[in-house]
C-alpha cells in the first residue's frame, strides 16, 4: 500500500496501486505525520468531514442544553449568559465549522474524482485552506477559556450568530469574546475563499478528456456555482469583520452608533453574506440529491440543462435577496417590495429543480437503500421549507413572522431537513468509496427513522410558538403564553435526533472495522468515481479516463444503449 | 415501505392537528392570528391568502411525490433498468410558467398590503408616541401631552367613527431592539441613531402583551411589553394623572411646600433639564439639602419622607426621574407615577411592595443582567425607599 493513499481497512485491496510495497509497517507517528502534511484531496476531504462531524457533535450538544433550558418556562437550568453563549456558539459552529467544512469535504473528495482528475488544481492551497479553517474552529472554542463576554461576564461569544451592531461594539461588549468570534470567522472566511478558488480552477481546468461542460456531472457543476457564491459572499463578511475589529481597536466608527455609525450597515454587510451563504450550503445538498436520486431511481437525471440553468440561476438570484432578513429594520416600502419580489423569484429555479427530481423518480425503479431514504425525506422537507420560505418572503406578513420561532423552524427545515439529511445521504452513499466498506444497513434504517421522527417532532412543532408570538433567542419565556407544551415536544424531538446522530457515529466506527466489503461500484452507479477502486489510490485513476457522455459507466455497462448515442 | 411512508405522513398530519388544537386552546394572548387592529387585520388576511396558496402547492407536490414513490418502487427480483428519459421541453416549460404566474399573484397581493400599511397617511386625530428602547426596558413618551412613562404603554381605543391611531416613532438609546405586540401589528426594529415609524389603531380595549424581538443582550427575554388599550375617557384620565408632578416631601428653605398630587405639569425632563413649573429657585440639590436636615440620613423611621431623602441622597437619582423633584436621571425608567403601573422591571414582576423591596435590594436576583446595580444599602434604607416609591401614584 502506498503511504499516500488512505489506509484501507483490513482486507480491502486497493488493486490498482502500482507503488512498491513499503519495506516495514509504518508507525503511528508516521501515520499521523502523513495526514498532517498531506496534500491529497481525498485525505483533506476526509479530514474536513471528520472535523465537521466533531463540531456537529459539539454544536448538537449545545442545542441540547438550549432545549433543556426551554423545557419549562422560567427554567433556571442555564443562566441567561450561558444560554446566550450556547445559541451564539451553536449557530456559528453549525454554519462555519460544521456546514461549510462538511460540504467542502465532500467537494474536495468528489470533484476531482468525478471529473477524472488526479487532484485539485492547487493541492497546497487545499491543505492551507483546511488547516486555516481548522485553526479558526479551535480559536473560536478557545474563547471558552480566553474570552470575556457582554458586560464582562463569562466567556465565549454571546452576541448571536449574526452579531448585530452595536451590541458588538466595545461599550456593549467589553472583553475579548467578540474578538474571538470576529477573528475566527475572518480566518474561516480565508479558508473558504481558498477552497472556492481551488474548486473553480479544478472544475474549469482539470476535466478529463471528453468531459465538455455539457457532460460535467451535476455535482461539480453545483460545486462550481457554490464556489462562485463563496467568492462573492464571503468577501463582504471578511470586510465587515475587519471593520468591526477597526471599530473595536483602532477607534473606527463604522458601526458605532454613538459616534454616528450605522447599525443597518452591519446588517447589510452581514446578510449580503448571510443569504448567499444559505445557498452556499444548500447547493451542495442539491448536488448530492442530483447524484443519488438518479442512481436509486435507475434513471438519468431529468432535464440536465434545466438543472444546470436552475442552479446557476439560483446562484445569481440569491445575490439580490439579502434584505429580506431586514423587512422590519425600517426600509422604505419600495425597498421592501423589491426584496419581496426578488426573494419570490428564487422559488422559480428551486421549483424547477424539485419538479425535475420528481420527474426523475417518475417511471423509475426506485430502490430504498439508506441514501435514497434520506433523499426522499429531503424532497418532502425541502418542499415544506421552500413554502415556509415563500411565506416569509411576503414582506408584510414577515413583519409578524420575523425573528420569531417560525423563522427558526423555517431555517432549521432548510439546514437540517434539507442539508443535514442530504449530508447523511451522502455519507451512506460515498462512505463505501472512502473506506471500501459498506455502512450497516440495519443501523442506517434505525438512524433514518429516528432522525425523521425526531426532526418532525422538533421542527414541525417549532413553527407554532412562532405563530403564537415567541421571539427567538430568549433564554426563558412566560408561562401564560401557551408555548410550554409546544416547547416540550420540540425538546423531546431534539433528543431523538441526538440519539439518531449517535447511531450514525456508532455505525461509522463499527462499519469501518466490520462492514461488508464494498467493491469499486456497490450502488451500480454511473459517474467516474465508481470506476476506480474503493478507496481510490493516491493518484485516483491508473489511466486518465476518457468520457463520451454524462454517464460514462452507463455507457460501459450498457453498450447496446449508450448515452453517448443521444448526444 | 409505502405503508411506512403513508404512516409517517398520517402521524405528521395528526400531530399538526393536535398542535393546532393546542394552540387554539392555549390562553395565548400573543397569537398573530388573533388580531385587534387594522394593520394586524390586513397582515392576517394576507397571511390566510398565502397559507391557502402554499397549502395547495404542498398538497399537489407531495401527493405527486407519494404517488411516484409508491408507484415506481422497484419490484423484488426485477433487475432490469427502466427506460431512460432525459427530459421534456413542454413539461419543463409548464413547471416554469405556472410558478411564475403564482408569484405574480402573490407579489401583487403582498405589494397592496405592504403599501397600504407602510405608507398609510397620518390622520389629524392621531396620537403621537415616541418609543425608546433601552437595555432591557421601554421608555414611552407622549409629546402632545408631555407625559413620560415606562414599559406599560397606554393607547386609546380606535373605532371607525372616532379613529385614534397611534403613530409611533421608535428609536433606541443603546443597541438594537424590536417592538412587537403581535395582536396589534407586525414588529418594527428599534435602532440607535435612527428613527423608525409604525402605527396601530387598537379596536378593542384590554391588555395586549408582547416583547422585544431583537436579541439585545443578557436580559433580552425579559424585555416584556404591555399595551393597555383604554376607552377614550379612561385614556384622558390616565393622561391627566400622568401629567401631575410629584412633590418634595420636605419643606425647603425658601421653597414652597407642595403636597403630593398637587397639579403641576409633568414635562418629563426634556433635554435633561429640570423644568418645574414653579419658577422658584432650583428646588434644592442633594448637597444643600444634606446640610439642612442631616439627621434624616440615619433615621430609622420608615416613611415616604425618609425614603425620599435616601432616594435623593444615594445614587438613585443619577438614573431615575421623579418629576417635580431633584431626581432627573434619564438612564433608567421614569418613576414619577411608578405605582400607576402593574409591573416592574419591564413586566418581569408584579408591582408589589415585596417585589419592589427585593428589586431594590438586588435587581439581579429578579433579572440577572439588569443594568440597575445592587446599591448595597441597608435593609432600613431599602424599606424607606420602598415606602417612598409606594407613594408615587
Amino acid at each position: 500500500m502506498g503511504t499516500d493513499s488512505i489506509p484501507a481497512p483490513h482486507g480491502i485491496e486497493t488493486g490498482l496501486d502500482r507503488t512498491g510495497p513499503v519495506s516495514r509497517p509504518g508507525t503511528y507517528l508516521e501515520l499521523i505525520h502523513s495526514w498532517i502534511v498531506t496534500v491529497d484531496h481525498k485525505r483533506l476531504g476526509i479530514l474536513y468531514i471528520c472535523y465537521a462531524l466533531l463540531f456537529l457533535l459539539v454544536a448538537g450538544s449545545e442545542a441540547m442544553l438550549i432545549r433543556i433550558q426551554l423545557f419549562f418556562p422560567h427554567n433556571n437550568f442555564l443562566s441567561p449568559y450561558t444560554f446566550n453563549r450556547m445559541f451564539t456558539m451553536h449557530g456559528t459552529t453549525m454554519v462555519f465549522l460544521m456546514g461549510m467544512p462538511m460540504l467542502f469535504g465532500f467537494g474536495n473528495y468528489l470533484v476531482p474524482l468525478m471529473i477524472g482528475a488526479r487532484d485539485m488544481a492547487f493541492p497546497r492551497l487545499n491543505a492551507f485552506s483546511f488547516w486555516i479553517s481548522a485553526f479558526s474552529g479551535f480559536l473560536l472554542y478557545y474563547s471558552f477559556i480566553g474570552g470575556v463576554g457582554l458586560y464582562g461576564t463569562g466567556s465565549a461569544p454571546d452576541v448571536a450568530w449574526f452579531a448585530y451592531a452595536p451590541l458588538t461594539e466595545r461599550p456593549f461588549s467589553p472583553g475579548h469574546s467578540t474578538d474571538y468570534w470576529a477573528v475566527a470567522v475572518l480566518a474561516n472566511g480565508i479558508g473558504s475563499i481558498g477552497t472556492a478558488i481551488n474548486i473553480i480552477a479544478t472544475v474549469f481546468c482539470m476535466r478529463c478528456k471528453g468531459m465538455k461542460l455539457s457532460r460535467l456531472p451535476l455535482l461539480p457543476w453545483l460545486y462550481a456555482t457554490t464556489s462562485f457564491l463563496v467568492l462573492v459572499a464571503v468577501s463582504p463578511l471578511t470586510a465587515a469583520q475587519a471593520m468591526l475589529l477597526i471599530d473595536r481597536y483602532l477607534g473606527g466608527h463604522f458601526f458605532d452608533t454613538q459616534m454616528g455609525g450605522s447599525a443597518i450597515l452591519w446588517a447589510h454587510f452581514f446578510w449580503i453574506f448571510g443569504h448567499p451563504e444559505v445557498y452556499v450550503l444548500v447547493l451542495p445538498a442539491f448536488a448530492f440529491a442530483n447524484e443519488i436520486i438518479p442512481v436509486f431511481s435507475r434513471k438519468a437525471i431529468f432535464g440536465y440543462p434545466a438543472m444546470v440553468a436552475a442552479s446557476v440561476g439560483i446562484g445569481f438570484i440569491s445575490l439580490g435577496v439579502w434584505a429580506h432578513h431586514m423587512f422590519t429594520i425600517g426600509m422604505t416600502s419600495f425597498g421592501n417590495a423589491f426584496f419581496t419580489l426578488s426573494t419570490m423569484l428564487v422559488s422559480i429555479p428551486t421549483g424547477i429543480k424539485t419538479f425535475n427530481w420528481l420527474a426523475t423518480l417518475w417511471g423509475g425503479k426506485i430502490r430504498f437503500a439508506p441514501p435514497m431514504l434520506f433523499a426522499i425525506a429531503f424532497l418532502f422537507q425541502w418542499v415544506i421549507a421552500g413554502l415556509t420560505g415563500i411565506m416569509l418572503s411576503v414582506s408584510a406578513w414577515n413583519w409578524q413572522l420575523h425573528n420569531s420561532y417560525f423563522v427558526v423552524a423555517h431555517f432549521h427545515y432548510v439546514l437540517v431537513g434539507a442539508i443535514v439529511f442530504m449530508v447523511f445521504a451522502a455519507i451512506y452513499f460515498w462512505y463505501p468509496k472512502m473506506t471500501g466498506r459498506m455502512l450497516d444497513e440495519r443501523l442506517g434504517k434505525w438512524h433514518f427513522w429516528l432522525m425523521v421522527i425526531g426532526f418532525h417532532m422538533t421542527f414541525d412543532v417549532m413553527h407554532f410558538p412562532g405563530l403564537l408570538g415567541m421571539p427567538r433567542q430568549i433564554f426563558t419565556y412566560e408561562p401564560d403564553r401557551g408555548w410550554t407544551l409546544l416547547n416540550q415536544i420540540v425538546s423531546v424531538g431534539g433528543f431523538i435526533q441526538a440519539i439518531a446522530v449517535l447511531v450514525l457515529v456508532y455505525n461509522l466506527v463499527h462499519s469501518y472495522f466490520r462492514g461488508a466489503v464494498a467493491g469499486p461500484d456497490p450502488w451500480d452507479a454511473w459517474t467516474l468515481e465508481w470506476s476506480t477502486t474503493s478507496p481510490p489510490p493516491a493518484y485516483n485513476f491508473v489511466v486518465d479516463p476518457v468520457v463520451a457522455s454524462r454517464r460514462p459507466l452507463w455507457d460501459l455497462k450498457h453498450p447496446e444503449d449508450p448515452d453517448s448515442a443521444f448526444e | 415501505m409505502k405503508l411506512g411512508l403513508i404512516f409517517v405522513r398520517c402521524i405528521i398530519a395528526t400531530a399538526l392537528l393536535v398542535v393546532c388544537l393546542c394552540a387554539r386552546a392555549a390562553p395565548s394572548s400573543t397569537s398573530i392570528f388573533s388580531n385587534k387592529s387594522t394593520p394586524a387585520h390586513e397582515l392576517n388576511d394576507l397571511s390566510m391568502f398565502v397559507l391557502g396558496i402554499t397549502g395547495l402547492i404542498f398538497l399537489g407536490v407531495s401527493s405527486l411525490l407519494v404517488y411516484a414513490i409508491v408507484k415506481f418502487r422497484a419490484r423484488k427480483g426485477d433487475t432490469t433498468e427502466p427506460p431512460q428519459v432525459f427530459g421534456s421541453m413542454q413539461i419543463e416549460l409548464s413547471w416554469t410558467i405556472i410558478p411564475i404566474l403564482i408569484i405574480v399573484v402573490l407579489f401583487l397581493t403582498t405589494a397592496r398590503v405592504l403599501f397600504s400599511v407602510q405608507d398609510a397617511q397620518k390622520p389629524k386625530s392621531a396620537l403621537d408616541v415616541i418609543v425608546v428602547g433601552h437595555q432591557f426596558w421601554w421608555e414611552f413618551r407622549y409629546p402632545q401631552y408631555n407625559v413620560v412613562t415606562a414599559n406599560e404603554l397606554h393607547l386609546p381605543v380606535s373605532s371607525k367613527e372616532a379613529p385614534r391611531p397611534a403613530f409611533m416613532k421608535l428609536t433606541s438609546a443603546d443597541v438594537m431592539h424590536s417592538f412587537w405586540v403581535p395582536q396589534l401589528g407586525g414588529k418594527t426594529d428599534v435602532l440607535p441613531n435612527r428613527v423608525n415609524e409604525m402605527w396601530m389603531d387598537p379596536q378593542e380595549t384590554g391588555l395586549f402583551v408582547g416583547q422585544c424581538a431583537q436579541f439585545c443582550g443578557p436580559e433580552h427575554a425579559k424585555m416584556l411589553l404591555r399595551v393597555y388599550v383604554d376607552t377614550p375617557e379612561q385614556f384622558k384620565a390616565w393622561i391627566v394623572s400622568q401629567q401631575k408632578a410629584q412633590a418634595e416631601l420636605m419643606p425647603l428653605p425658601g421653597g414652597p411646600h407642595r403636597s403630593a398630587g398637587e397639579t403641576a405639569p409633568n414635562l418629563g425632563n426634556q433635554g435633561g433639564v429640570v423644568n418645574i413649573a414653579t419658577n422658584k429657585v432650583p428646588p434644592n440639590s442633594p448637597t444643600t439639602r444634606g446640610n439642612v436636615i442631616t439627621s434624616l440620613g440615619e433615621s430609622q423611621e420608615i416613611s415616604a419622607r425618609t425614603g425620599q431623602y435616601v432616594f435623593e441622597h444615594e445614587a438613585c437619582i443619577s438614573c431615575h426621574t421623579v418629576s417635580g423633584t431633584v431626581a432627573t436621571g434619564r438612564y433608567g425608567p421614569d418613576l414619577t407615577h411608578l405605582m400607576s403601573r402593574d409591573t416592574i422591571a419591564s413586566g418581569v414582576a408584579s408591582n408589589t411592595k415585596e417585589n419592589l423591596l427585593n428589586w431594590i435590594g438586588d435587581p439581579n436576583q429578579i433579572k440577572p443582567g439588569s443594568m440597575m446595580p445592587a446599591m448595597h444599602l441597608s435593609d432600613t434604607q431599602n424599606k424607606q425607599i420602598t415606602a417612598y416609591l409606594m407613594t408615587l401614584k
